[in-house]
Formats: structure tokens, C-alpha cells, sequence
């Protein structure tokens, strides 16, 4: 096990290498250009495929091209460029092809800025493709989780047939860490890639990669299909993580990715001013850990989210606590990085800050 | 003896094709050609949307259906994907002309090893006749019930004449279908373009002036007089690109 020093987005390509890439598709858009620069020589170089796209949107539906020919493949982006994927992400969840995208959030809405933010939490777990589908969403809080959730990404679109987006901000994509690239992930079963549109010479009929049902009774079955998917991946790819659980605190912050790192330095602010604060980290947005609400201790007086944004994650948590506490919330919008010591008043001023 | 079969490149599928539609002339082509050439097998078809979606339906290999004017990008997924394999697209006009135009322009200049299939009527056929790019200037639509008008809407577009500027591009031809020599002529460019593509030598395409005689409101026959009148004098048929003729 040897340790290397790299940046987040750099991060992300060379995990997606060591995960088996076959093909990249991008388009550069700020703060994730090193992932396509890196693969654009990585990929060659290995004898795969790495294509720079005339658009985000001719990027996503490259994807769809070749993950319906059985490859792995991947693509990344950052909020403007993500809003611009979202036509083929519908479609590549409603053909059920498995593939990887990289999200590296900026601020918003419109161009914003190049800046961290966490304002698209809506945008990759809500998403904005048309129908009843669901995008798996990983969080990482630093550049080693970043490697991790990204070779796990691979083999949870291919276990489920679905995309899986690896949503991190512009501060882990820039942030540079010691990573171990080759720390072992979660070993899976993963079926033949058997519907795959290779040719038929290499499988009985024809394989067709499609998401029109004219039929709404065929539609209706295929949308039955996807959610009992949707159910199966709810009760089996659930990650999140609870820290200071066991110090009977008084407030649980909840929070992810960038937010949580700085949220932990609060915590041990907090913990020497003789407040002791644990966290709910959700690492899948979705499916979001409802059941990590169940295990709130009774200490517990209240619940602080967190965000770079003004509050999305909130419904979730909301969702979740079911009323159970009151929630309060702190954020900072439009590529602001909040520093620990806001946090900490934050929780000190928690009555003020209740949300309902 | 002659004797007529239904091409092994067609499935048994009964089309939805409307009566007149030269798309069945233009499926048969197709079809017949990558029987003749011996790559059915190993060829991946990309389906588009607008009349020609239910192409997956009726060419027998594997396809993919992509989404509006994206077939030329899914097309380029498949090819880096399997470049043994042989890809096309099946695209109309609006489609590849209109939503498409920057697709379809990025793959010729990629010189992406593909053929495209691109049947141009000068409407939007399956949404009910609308104007489309390539609809003729006083062409009456749906969308352009006093007729396409230059100054409000744009003229016709081009695309063989623009893609035969584009570096990438190996060969491009227009053609038609309204009688047995020009459907042999259709016939030996859609072959030489998928030939030009076993040979690796690039982008392909093959637009087919075709007709919509129920949007266009016109008998079948006089639906073809319209493609031969109308349509030829300002979308001449001929080579627009040939790498093979400029060594």
C-alpha cells in the first residue's frame, strides 16, 4: 500500500482507470478539467477511448452509445454542463445502461461562478430528465473517499443497470491529499453484460437498447420494473456515517462532502467548549440513510443541517426526522465556503435557526 | 430466374410507414446492402426519432434508439466502442438538420467511421407536418400556414453541401427514390458508404429525398413529381464529397 499526493479531479480519473474505464466522453467545463485532461492522455495511452464531445449534451448520449455497447464508460461535468447531461441521463435510466458520472459542483444558478457550492443536491438527486427514474448519488469528503466511491460506482451502475453520479464540489475536485489508489472496495457478483448491442453474432436475436414503450400498459410495467430496482438499490446501497454518536451529544449536524470535512473541525470546536455534537454524514444522496434518524441518540435536542446551499438537503433531512426534532439550518450560497467557527455560532444560536 | 425476396436485413415486422412513404424503398436498400456486403451480423443500427423511430423495429440487427438529433453521437459511443462493428444512423430531417445539426456536423469532421442514413421529406412527419429546416421557401406546414417565408424563417438547409466541406467526411451523395434507376443509384451509394466504412476511411452519409405524401397532402405519384420538380432544383442530387477522388 503506497500513498500518493493528487487532487480530487485527478482523483477521479485515475480511480475510474484502476475501476476498468473503457471510454470517457466530456466536454471541459471549470472546476473539473483535469479529470478529462488527465484521461485524455490515460486513455489513449492504454489503448481505450477518450472522445472530447462538441457539447455536454453530445457527451451523455456518446455515453449512451457505448455503455449500450457493453463498455465501461464515464463521463464528468460540473452544474452548467450536468443541467445540459439531464435529457441523456433520463434516457440512459430509462434504457437502464450502466455508466458513471462525475459531478464537480459550482455555483449557481445560471453561469454563478467556479467556486464550491452544494446547490445542485436537487439536480442529482431530484434530477432534471423527465420521468419516474432515479440516479444512485455518491458524496465523498475527501480525495481518498473520491477513488473509493468512484470504483464502487462501477460496479453498482453494473449491478443495477443505472447510472451512478459521484457528486463531489469545486473544493474536493481542486483539493490536493494522499490517496492509496489501490485500497480494496466492496467485492460484488456482476452479471453479464448479455443485453449489450454488439452485433448478433455474439448472442441469440437482437438487442435493442431503447427507452420507447408506446404502449402505456408496456410503459406502465417497464416503470413497475425500474422502481422494484429502485427498492432493491433503497434497502442494499444505503452509506452513510455517524460520528460522535456515543458522546451523548446535545445537537446532531447533518451534513455531506465538503460540508461534513468542515463540520468535523466545528464538532472539536464545540467538544473543547464543553458541547458535545455528533453528525449524521449522508455519502448516498440517493437513497438517502433515512434509517440513520432512527438512531438519534435521546440526548439529542436538535438537528443542524448544514449546506453550500440554502438549504436542499434540508427536505431530506426533514423528510427523514419525520418531526421527531427540531431542525434548524445554516448555509452559505454561491461558492462560499463556510469556515468552522460559523458553524459553531450556528449551533450556539440553533433556537434561532429552527426551520419550523 | 429472378426471383424477389423479402431482404434477411428486414425483420418480419409489418412497418407503420404511412402509404407512399419512400421510407419502406429506403429500409429495403439499407437492408438489402448489409445483407450483400456480409455484415448483418456485426452491424449496430441507431434509430432517431421522428417516423423513422421504429427503425429498431424493422432493421434485423442490433440497435440502439437515441435520443432526438442524437443518433450521430450515440453512433460515435458505439463505433470507439466496437470499431469492428459496422454503426449507422437512420435519421430524418428534422432530426439531424435541426436538433441534430451540431451532432451530425462534429461526427463528419471527427471523421467518426460511420454511415448516415438521412432521409430529407422537408417536413416533420411524424409530429403532424411541421416546417422543417430543409422545408422548401412557400412550402405550406402546419408550423408555416402561409408557406415557408425566406425572410421570417431561413431558407432550406443543405446538409450534403455543408457536410461536403467538412474535412472529416469521406463521402456524401444525395439521391432519390422516384423511379427503378435512381432507386439503383440510391442503392449503389448506400452500398459504397458502408463499404468506404469496412475500408476505415470515415464519415459517410447518404441523403435520400424522400417524400411525405400525407403531410405534404399529395397523392404518392404526384408526391415523387414533387421530389423530381420541387425539390432537385434546390437540393441537386449528386457526390458532394469523395475522398477517393482526390488523391
Amino acid at each position: 500500500m503506497s500513498k500518493v499526493l493528487m487532487k480530487g479531479n485527478e482523483a477521479i480519473a485515475k480511480a475510474a482507470m484502476k475501476a476498468g474505464l473503457d471510454c470517457f466522453f466530456g466536454y471541459p467545463i471549470t472546476p473539473q478539467n483535469e479529470v478529462p485532461e488527465y484521461l485524455s492522455k490515460l486513455l489513449p495511452d492504454a489503448g481505450k477511448v477518450f472522445v472530447q464531445a462538441e457539447s455536454e449534451v453530445a457527451a451523455i448520449n456518446m455515453v449512451y452509445g457505448a455503455a449500450g455497447a457493453g463498455k465501461r464508460v464515464m463521463t464528468s461535468s460540473s452544474s452548467v454542463g450536468i443541467a445540459l447531461k439531464q435529457e441523456g441521463i433520463s434516457y440512459i435510466a430509462g434504457a437502464e445502461l450502466p455508466c458513471v458520472i462525475g459531478s464537480v459542483m459550482r455555483g449557481g444558478p445560471g453561469l454563478g461562478t467556479i467556486q464550491p457550492s452544494q446547490g445542485d443536491y436537487y439536480q442529482a438527486t431530484r434530477g432534471g430528465g423527465n420521468g419516474d427514474y432515479h440516479v444512485i448519488v455518491l458524496a465523498p469528503e475527501s480525495v481518498q473517499e473520491t477513488v473509493d466511491l468512484m470504483k464502487e460506482a462501477f460496479d453498482i451502475a453494473d449491478l443495477y443497470r443505472n447510472p451512478v453520479m459521484v457528486l463531489a464540489d469545486g473544493l474536493i475536485g481542486q483539493m490536493m491529499e494522499t490517496v492509496d489508489l489501490d485500497k480494496p472496495i466492496k467485492k460484488r457478483e456482476l452479471p453479464e453484460k448479455s443485453w449489450a448491442s454488439i452485433g448478433t453474432k455474439h448472442h441469440e436475436g437482437r438487442n435493442i437498447i431503447n427507452s420507447l414503450f408506446l404502449d402505456p400498459n408496456e410503459l406502465e410495467q417497464h416503470n413497475y420494473k425500474l422502481q422494484r430496482k429502485y427498492k432493491e438499490v433503497e434497502k442494499n446501497e444505503v452509506k452513510y456515517e455517524m460520528i460522535n454518536m456515543d458522546s451523548n451529544p446535545e445537537y446532531v449536524i447533518v451534513a455531506y462532502g465538503t460540508t461534513a470535512r468542515i463540520c468535523r473541525s466545528s464538532i472539536e470546536i464545540l467538544a473543547e467548549n464543553g458541547v458535545n455534537v455528533g453528525m449524521i454524514r449522508p455519502i448516498s444522496l440517493w437513497p438517502y440513510p433515512k434509517k440513520a434518524f432512527n438512531d438519534i441518540p435521546k440526548s439529542v435536542k436538535g438537528l443542524m443541517v448544514v449546506e453550500m446551499s440554502l438549504g436542499q438537503m434540508l427536505d431530506d433531512v426533514l423528510i427523514s426526522d419525520r418531526g421527531r426534532h427540531k431542525v434548524a439550518f445554516y448555509g452559505r450560497p454561491g461558492g462560499i465556503v463556510p469556515e468552522p467557527e460559523e458553524i459553531v455560532e450556528a449551533i450556539m444560536t440553533f433556537d434561532e435557526r429552527v426551520v419550523e | 430466374m429472378i426471383k424477389y425476396e423479402r431482404s434477411s436485413g428486414l425483420t418480419d415486422n409489418r412497418t407503420h410507414y404511412c402509404p407512399g412513404c419512400t421510407h419502406g424503398i429506403l429500409h429495403k436498400l439499407v437492408a438489402e446492402v448489409l445483407d450483400e456486403l456480409g455484415v448483418l451480423d456485426h452491424t449496430v443500427g441507431v434509430a432517431s426519432v421522428g417516423c423513422s423511430v421504429f427503425s429498431y423495429e424493422y432493421f434485423n440487427c442490433d440497435m440502439q434508439q437515441a435520443a432526438h438529433g442524437r443518433a450521430c453521437a450515440v453512433a460515435t459511443g458505439v463505433k470507439r466502442s466496437l470499431p469492428e462493428n459496422i454503426v449507422f444512423t437512420y435519421q430524418g430531417d428534422g432530426d439531424l438538420a435541426s436538433i441534430g445539426i451540431a451532432e451530425t456536423i462534429h461526427a463528419a469532421n471527427r471523421g467518426e467511421n460511420i454511415t448516415v442514413i438521412y432521409a430529407n421529406n422537408t417536413t416533420y412527419g411524424m409530429t403532424g407536418g411541421q416546417m422543417a429546416p430543409t422545408t422548401l421557401v412557400g412550402q405550406k406546414t402546419t408550423t408555416s400556414q402561409d408557406g415557408r417565408v425566406q425572410s421570417l424563417h431561413g431558407g432550406p438547409i443543405k446538409m450534403s453541401e455543408i457536410l461536403g466541406q467538412v474535412d472529416g467526411a469521406a463521402y456524401v451523395e444525395r439521391v432519390m427514390l422516384t423511379d427503378v434507376p435512381n432507386i439503383r443509384k440510391a442503392k449503389k451509394a448506400i452500398k459504397k458508404a458502408f463499404q468506404y466504412q469496412i475500408d476505415g476511411k470515415g464519415f459517410s452519409m447518404i441523403e435520400v429525398l424522400s417524400t411525405c405524401p400525407v403531410n405534404w397532402k399529395m397523392k404518392p405519384f404526384d408526391a415523387m413529381e414533387r421530389v423530381k420538380e420541387e425539390m432537385v432544383p434546390i437540393f441537386p442530387l449528386g457526390v458532394f464529397k469523395d475522398v477517393m477522388n482526390h488523391d
